[in-house]
């Protein structure tokens, strides 16, 4: 099968902080990445640090700011339309049936995703549902591999270690550089490390050098 | 958006009054609260396009932190911790109260036209 990657996270800045450096190590192999984004984070309550976002503006400014970041990765991007935390409440088998069309389309050989019930934000873990509704309505010989992700505090010690452990620090650069394309959303977060480290890349490094996933068992 | 100029701001709710509009109403501490403090909750609304008339709104407090109440013919709609506001491009009165990292935690924004989406 041919490699192709497809990432379905909800909010922008999700791949950034998630998966941009897996993401990296596949794009550097020449493998195609196609992320599928829920929304537009239109509901995010981080306005940028100061301030430079309202409630009304903050839609298309992570829309350029998404857009920033997928060329930075060199994705693929395709934006679904649905609005921040309200996947919890859409019908799964519709979005399942959504990212089933890009997926019967694209035939990837992985998906990466929520790992759903271990994703803390409700439209994680309802949009990493519906990605592995989608690939469960592959025949299992055509299915793309599924990696979930897990974020909860207690997903060691319910789910076991993750399977997957991606040490991310040889292209933290270009990760950093995507969580910085995000300059909304990562400037409270670099606030926040500011006040530990004076260099923040190497702080950030620390904190996101290694991405985990788990294998997701169908 | 600007520091809350009372005077200013209470003539662009006066004008809103009485007649048709919508209303953005919300308030937040994030869907991370409980993640990164197993002590918080997790709380949030919002309410989006609700259609409303109000006979009055009023805005009281001062420095850092105001209320609106907008009285409608039978209820209220009210909105605690606001200390910015703007009135944008497209004519929306917004008002909002950010914490010290610059994150939302109360909306209320009034509109003549439906808010996007």
């Amino acid at each position: 099968m041919k490699e192709h990657v497809v990432v379905i996270y909800p909010h922008p800045d999700d791949e950034a902080f998630g998966a941009s450096g897996t993401i990296t190590t596949f794009r550097e192999k020449g493998i195609p990445v196609t992320y599928l984004c829920g929304t537009l984070g239109e509901m995010g309550r981080n306005m940028g640090n100061p301030t430079f976002a309202t409630r009304e503006t903050l839609p298309e400014i992570r829309k350029q700011e998404l857009i920033r970041a997928c060329e930075i990765l060199d994705v693929d991007l395709k934006m679904l339309g649905y609005r921040d935390k309200t996947l919890e409440f859409e019908s799964t088998e519709e979005v399942a049936e959504h990212l089933y069309s890009y997926l019967k389309d694209i035939k990837p050989s992985l998906v990466i995703t929520h790992y759903p019930g271990h994703a803390v934000h409700p439209d994680h873990d309802a949009f990493g549902a519906a990605a592995i509704k989608a690939a469960e309505k592959f025949k299992e010989e055509d299915r793309p591999t599924v990696w979930a992700q897990a974020i909860s505090r207690t997903h060691e010690e319910e789910l076991g270690g993750p399977d997957i452990q991606n040490d991310v620090t040889p292209v933290f650069k270009k990760k950093f550089e995507t969580i910085m394309a995000h300059k909304s959303q990562a400037d409270g977060m670099i606030a926040k490390v500011k006040n530990e480290s004076d260099d923040i890349e190497e702080a950030t490094k620390t904190w996101l050098g290694v991405e985990s996933f788990y294998t997701w068992q169908f | 958006m600007e520091p809350i100029e009372i005077d200013v701001l209470q003539k662009e709710i006066d004008h809103l009054a009485n007649k048709d509009v919508y209303i953005h109403l919300e308030t937040t501490n994030g869907a991370y609260a409980s993640h990164f403090n197993k002590d918080a909750y997790n709380v949030g609304a919002f309410i989006r396009n609700a259609r409303v008339q109000y006979e009055r709104g009023k805005i009281v407090g001062a420095g850092t932190t105001y209320r609106v109440g907008l009285k409608l013919d039978i209820g209220w709609i009210y909105a605690e911790g606001v200390n910015q506001f703007e009135l944008n491009q497209e004519g929306r009165l917004l008002m909002a109260g950010h914490d010290r990292e610059g994150r939302l935690m109360v909306a209320l924004q009034i509109s003549e036209k439906p808010f996007q989406y």
